[in-house]
């Protein structure tokens, strides 16, 4: 899974530079997650405006880390949702627990 | 009820095929736009979700991730219905607790039989003499009626 990340002051953006976040790729999602944290890093944007297609497993991996991050008092927050992606977390009803914000420059400042 | 059509697949036990398998979703949804007033990118994205989700569980739960295992999926369409089976060659899982109503979103799993259900009509999981057999269906009729069709859809 290819994943850029931009580290600012506030926050560590990383770009999900993959059309589909499923149950194939969603564990390497888990796990370069789970390195930010380790490398102390608890405040985490995910940009997602390449992803088109989510899965159950995608969304899991975004849980996982959202909750990973909470227990290290950061917090994980989303962006750059594409329509159907969107539709997702509103069918799952996680759009109530994500922070949503059109563009990276909107999540950043919400730190 | 004219069969319109058919697609047998059948790919080896892995997380890798599931783009393959979702493609060729998004492709029957494109035959299906004629019939149904759904947005055609909605459509498509949620006939390659269900198979995804299905093949996953399929891999994973059923098959156990075991690579020596094949996974078959069977897409049938007619006038009126889509029709996906996906054949597993495990023990099987249980469906019947799952997921009714959205889980609780504090969770990191669980997610994928509840959108299964959310977005087809029917979901059955059986027994077949090589393994088991998930089939979900969709109808492709209006309330009320048969579905108006463009001008293209006897072709």
């Amino acid at each position: 899974m290819i994943i850029t990340s931009k580290d600012f002051d506030k926050a560590i953006v990383m770009i999900i530079e993959e059309e589909r976040l499923d149950a194939h790729n969603s564990n390497e999602l888990k796990s370069q997650l789970m390195n930010q944290f380790e490398e102390g890093k608890s405040n985490i944007i995910i940009d997602l405006q390449h992803v088109r297609f989510i899965d159950s497993s995608g969304l899991g991996a975004l849980v996982s880390g959202f909750k990973n991050a909470g227990s290290r008092d950061g917090s994980l927050k989303l962006c750059g949702l594409q329509k159907q992606v969107q539709s997702m977390f509103e069918l799952t009803r996680l759009h109530r627990v994500f922070e949503i914000f059109p563009s990276e420059e909107e999540a950043l400042a919400s730190f | 009820m004219k069969n319109l059509l058919e697609v047998d697949i059948k790919v080896p036990n892995q997380t890798k095929y599931l783009r393959l398998i979702g493609q060729i979703g998004e492709d029957v949804a494109g035959a299906l736009e004629r019939f149904n007033d759904s947005d055609p990118e909605e459509l498509a994205y949620h006939i390659n979700l269900v198979l995804t989700e299905a093949m996953a569980n399929a891999i994973k739960h059923a098959n156990k991730n075991d690579p020596t295992k094949d996974v078959h999926i069977s897409i049938n369409l007619t006038d009126d219905l889509l029709s996906i089976r996906v054949f597993d060659q495990g023990q099987g899982f249980d469906i019947s607790t799952a997921e009714l109503q959205a889980p609780d979103p504090a969770l990191d799993h669980g997610r994928g039989v509840f959108l299964i259900r959310s977005l087809m009509d029917s979901v059955t999981y059986n027994r077949c003499e090589t393994g088991n057999v998930l089939e979900m269906r969709k109808s492709l009729l209006q309330h009320g009626g048969k579905k108006e069709r463009g001008s293209g859809a006897e072709s």
